[in-house]
């Protein structure tokens, strides 16, 4: 079927007010009377908390209010648990301990929240932290992910026999038996550790108590508004319709916008209802890197059992996960990670375990990518070493061991995420693997540009890795779409959105059922006064699961329309066709109603209809996949190492990216751009460094580095659609694909631009010390 | 008791008369005294460059200076350049490049380019992106940044004409 909005590049609707400065960010609601907050941190990472003393903070003058937990009485509880553990897998085991909304007792991460100052404004907030005196006993810290299991550690739960927060085992097939027959074994030890997601806008909230009507509002930098407000109202003793949770245009999530609740998230709203007046917090950005989630940090053991000519027979990955000092996010990420352990290729046996571990750092949910590039880490690290210890080309290995096109769905028989079985619904690897290398020149590179380029004492490396990304997965979205009498359309969400350009890929899509401009159709998302059914962005799901919903309540207004339009213009439905605003006879174009004079005619203010009649162009739909679907696709680049600064620069750089149905190329190309350099930021500049008192030491982005243009190169994108069976739009999600095969396709890309010193890279994020480190090492040794 | 400084300064060609606290950051000045949102405030110390602001001509970072600092000059924040209906040419070509995403960054990537693009009519690749290399964006990877710059390089000298 030819579409005429679905597949174009069409400019966003949304840019004109985001480019002139007149788009509502949190930070940008001012409401008259509003109040300001300011939390005290700890500076400790594990300390007991045995005194605090606000008093003369509440009496510096513009201080309105100050919380302590004890002063919260008993309505100071930890935080619900956001994901439960996997119901269906049997012994799991799971310890849940959840984020509190102020320190009682005792401190597990440094920038835990102690006190809340409410003031007249933010420096008078600040100013009065001052005030406040805090006795804390410091503990030694719990770090070091593997000393953290060894018996007799220091507790991060006190009420717990070790630190292990959760284990779950995984198997398929029979790892063992096959380990014995096979031909070569590659075992290595692997090091992931921390990055952050570093959105440009850090997080922020207001709440907006008001006694007279008894409702709350709430603006919150969310990926998930209809759950906190679910959540809000249920803390907060509320019925749910009076609480209106709105996210507007937040600036970046990348995952961490979904941990409900953060403590400031519980908090703020709580205080307004007490102080009946408007309350603003604003994180700033040394807040960001202590108070707001971050992700990665694991360690495996991992080993790929192969035959000679190889074929992988098996993996096995055992590995620890930390989770921080809470685990409200359950088992999603090593979930992930056990999930793309396995990658793209047809794995017969498969035993992975892994340990979940409380530390005192931040907590840990989904960054973008969400525990999946550690699992393709792995499983592109060892193929890269078979491949090695084989003599054979890392392309040739990769072809002989991907899942064929003729196998989907391919059955995994492990869970996912979603605790539903993994399933890849459809794919064609192969020949993304095979598009890469020809764009990115691989033979003519690796035969003729490369040896004349080492002759001229050039460092220079190609690497080619292929990945799979489980998204879109449930439960689901809704939508409901509504024709006004001006002709325009109004469509409701409820999924937030940070920037993927909801505003119009969606509204192609109403765009394509009813035949109305672009530019016609209205987006509200992220209101729960619009749409108050639904998750919210995540796993990569708006396209698929919401993007669905979209297209289910179009074809249902669709029909309303014609259903209408057949009686008033006397013609068969299928006669009609919808376009440029009108419905029309097909062969009689001036017979024709606009489907504004329609949708007034649907909605008579007087006289009588039909019984059973619906008011209105109006049509709610939902829509929940079964599994979510699985994109792919092959990632290549071509760099180049400074031997005496260990910069690199990379050459070229290939994308060839599917994920089923393209609503908008544009928008996709832009997601695959960001998510590329966000992998760069991960594979080579970015890390957390926490020392041995679990203190971050590089908390601003003068430290932390994140790339600019000057590090990300110009990167070619191709699509390749193999549309998912699992919904009708046949989209995959794409949000976070970019991110996931750049850390391991950057380990085989240095080591290839330095095969005179046969580096090993098991180890991200990678960054020019240590690469210098590596080399210097490798030098002494020879 | 806290001090307060008269200041008169011109931002967005109107000018303004207030009273302010010395230690009031021009970022929280523009946005929350004068209610001008579009500069947004991405990290407070210098590197992120969201809040980039043109003063008298040149970009600074507006966390960086303090309102009182002002006094006397010309400010040019987001708000002063196009509109909605009539979107300046940089402006246009962020969109019909697909130059933002998320939009909290890109205020401070146009106004740190206006002037670049008047010294340097025809940038090339390099020179746009080390122009760009003090702005961070987490959403776009720079590429689309980069071919909006281009596009305004077209249009721009034809406005100017």
């Amino acid at each position: 079927m030819t579409m005429k909005y679905i597949g174009k590049r069409v400019q966003r609707n949304e840019d004109p007010r985001l480019l002139t400065g007149q788009a509502l960010f949190v930070d940008d609601v001012d409401i008259p009377g509003m109040l300001h907050a300011s939390f005290l941190r700890s500076d400790y990472a594990h300390a007991r908390l045995k005194m605090v003393d606000v008093s003369a903070a509440r009496q510096r003058p513009g201080v309105v209010a100050v919380y302590t937990a004890e002063d919260m009485g008993k309505d100071w509880k930890p935080g619900p648990p956001l994901v439960s553990p996997p119901p269906t897998v049997e012994d799991v085991l799971f310890h849940s301990r959840t984020q509190v909304p102020l320190v009682k007792d005792k401190v597990r991460f440094a920038g835990e929240p102690i006190a809340v100052v409410i003031a007249d404004s933010r420096y008078i907030a600040e100013d009065a932290l001052e005030d406040i005196i805090v006795d804390l006993e410091p503990l030694e810290a719990v770090w070091d992910l593997e000393k953290a299991l060894q018996p007799g550690s220091v507790l991060v739960h006190d009420d717990l026999e070790s630190n292990l927060a959760a284990q779950l085992v995984q198997v398929k097939g029979d790892y063992d038996r096959i380990r014995a027959e096979a031909d070569l074994i590659i075992k290595r030890h692997f090091v992931i550790d921390r990055g952050a997601a570093a959105a440009m806008e850090n997080r922020g909230i207001v709440a907006d108590w008001d006694a007279k009507s008894q409702r709350l509002t709430v603006w919150d930098t969310t990926q998930a508004p209809i759950p906190i407000r679910n959540g809000l109202a249920l803390r907060l003793g509320l019925s749910e319709h009076q609480v209106r949770v709105i996210a507007p245009f937040v600036g970046g999530g990348f995952g961490p916008k979904i941990m409900m609740f953060y403590p400031e998230e519980m908090l703020i709203p709580w205080i307004a209802v007490k102080l009946s007046r408007p309350i603003k917090w604003i994180e700033d950005r040394r807040e960001n890197f202590y108070a707001t989630t971050q992700e990665r940090q694991q360690i495996h053991e991992a080993e790929m059992a192969l035959t000679r000519d190889g074929r992988i027979l098996g993996i096995r990955d055992d590995f620890l996960h930390d989770t921080g000092a809470y685990d409200p996010y359950g088992l999603t990420i090593p979930i992930n990670t056990q999930c793309h352990a396995m990658g793209a290729y047809d794995i017969a046996n498969f035993y992975s375990e892994f340990k979940v571990v409380f530390t005192n750092k931040i907590i840990a949910t989904p960054v973008r990518g969400a525990g999946r590039p550690q699992g393709i880490y792995i499983v592109e690290r060892l193929l890269d070493l078979a491949a090695k210890e084989l003599g054979l080309d890392p392309l040739e290995i990769r072809k002989r061991n991907f899942i064929p096109p003729d196998k989907f769905p391919y059955e995994h028989v492990i869970i996912d995420q979603a605790f539903a079985p993994l399933i890849f619904d459809s794919g064609n690897y192969q020949s993304a693997l095979e598009k890469a290398a020809t764009l990115i020149g691989y033979d003519q590179f690796v035969q003729e540009e490369q040896p004349r380029l080492r002759l001229e004492g050039r460092h220079v490396g190609i690497g080619i890795v292929s990945f799979v990304e489980t998204t879109g997965v449930g439960p689901y979205e809704g939508a409901r779409i509504t024709v006004e009498a001006n002709g325009k359309v109004s469509v409701a969400t409820g999924v937030g959105t940070q920037g993927q350009g909801h505003f119009t890929s969606f509204a192609q899509i109403v765009a394509e059922q009813l035949g109305v401009d672009v530019q016609d159709v209205h987006l509200v998302t992220g209101d729960t006064a619009e749409f108050h059914w639904g998750t919210g962005t995540f796993a990569s799901r708006g396209a698929v699961v919401a993007g669905n919903a979209i297209h289910a309540s179009a074809l249902a207004v669709r029909d309303k329309i014609l259903k209408l339009a057949g009686k008033v213009l006397g013609a068969p439905e299928e006669e009609l066709e919808l376009e440029g605003g009108l419905v029309r006879v097909a062969d009689i174009p001036h017979q024709s109603i606009s489907l504004g004079e329609l949708a007034s005619l649907a909605n008579p203010l007087r006289g009588a209809v039909e019984p059973g009649t619906e008011p209105g162009l109006e049509a709610t739909a939902y829509f929940g996949p079964k599994y979510g679907g699985a994109a792919f696709g092959t990632h290549a680049m071509i760099l180049e190492v400074d031997p005496e600064t260990m910069m690199v620069e990379i050459k070229r750089y290939v994308v060839v990216e599917d994920c089923g149905t393209v609503i908008n190329p544009l928008i996709l190309e832009g997601q695959i751009h960001g998510g590329v350099a966000m992998g760069i930021g991960n594979a080579y500049y970015e890390k957390l460094v926490y020392d041995e008192n679990a203190q971050l030491l590089n908390a601003s982005l003068a430290d932390y580095l994140l790339p600019t243009a000057t590090e990300i190169p110009r990167i070619v994108v191709a699509h390749q659609e193999t549309p998912s069976p699992l919904n009708q739009l046949g989209t995959k999600g794409a949000g976070e694909a970019g991110t996931i095969p750049v850390p391991a396709l950057f380990a085989q890309a240095l080591e290839n631009a330095l095969p005179e010193f046969n580096l090993e890279i098991l180890e991200t994020p990678f960054s020019p010390n240590r690469l210098f480190e590596l080399l210097q090492e490798k030098e002494k040794s020879r | 008791m806290i001090t307060t400084i008269d200041i008169a300064l011109t931002v967005n060609n109107l000018h303004y008369k207030r009273n302010v606290e010395p230690r009031m950051l021009l970022s929280d000045f523009l946005r929350h005294e004068l209610g001008l949102t579009g500069t947004h405030v991405g990290c407070e110390h210098g590197v992120c460059g969201a809040c980039s602001v043109l003063f008298d001509g040149q970009p600074i970072r507006s966390c960086l200076m303090f309102a009182v600092q002002a006094d006397g000059h010309e400010v040019l924040s987001i708000e002063g350049l196009g509109t909605i209906d009539n979107l300046h040419p940089l402006q246009e070509s962020f969109k019909e490049a697909h130059g933002l995403q998320c939009g909290f960054c890109t205020s401070g990537f146009i106004l740190t380019l206006i002037p670049f693009l008047e010294k340097n009519p025809d940038p090339n690749e390099q020179e746009i992106r080390q122009a760009i290399s003090g702005n961070i964006c987490r959403c776009t990877g720079y590429q689309h940044i980069v071919d909006a710059v281009k596009l305004a390089a077209q249009k721009m000298p034809v406005i100017k004409e």
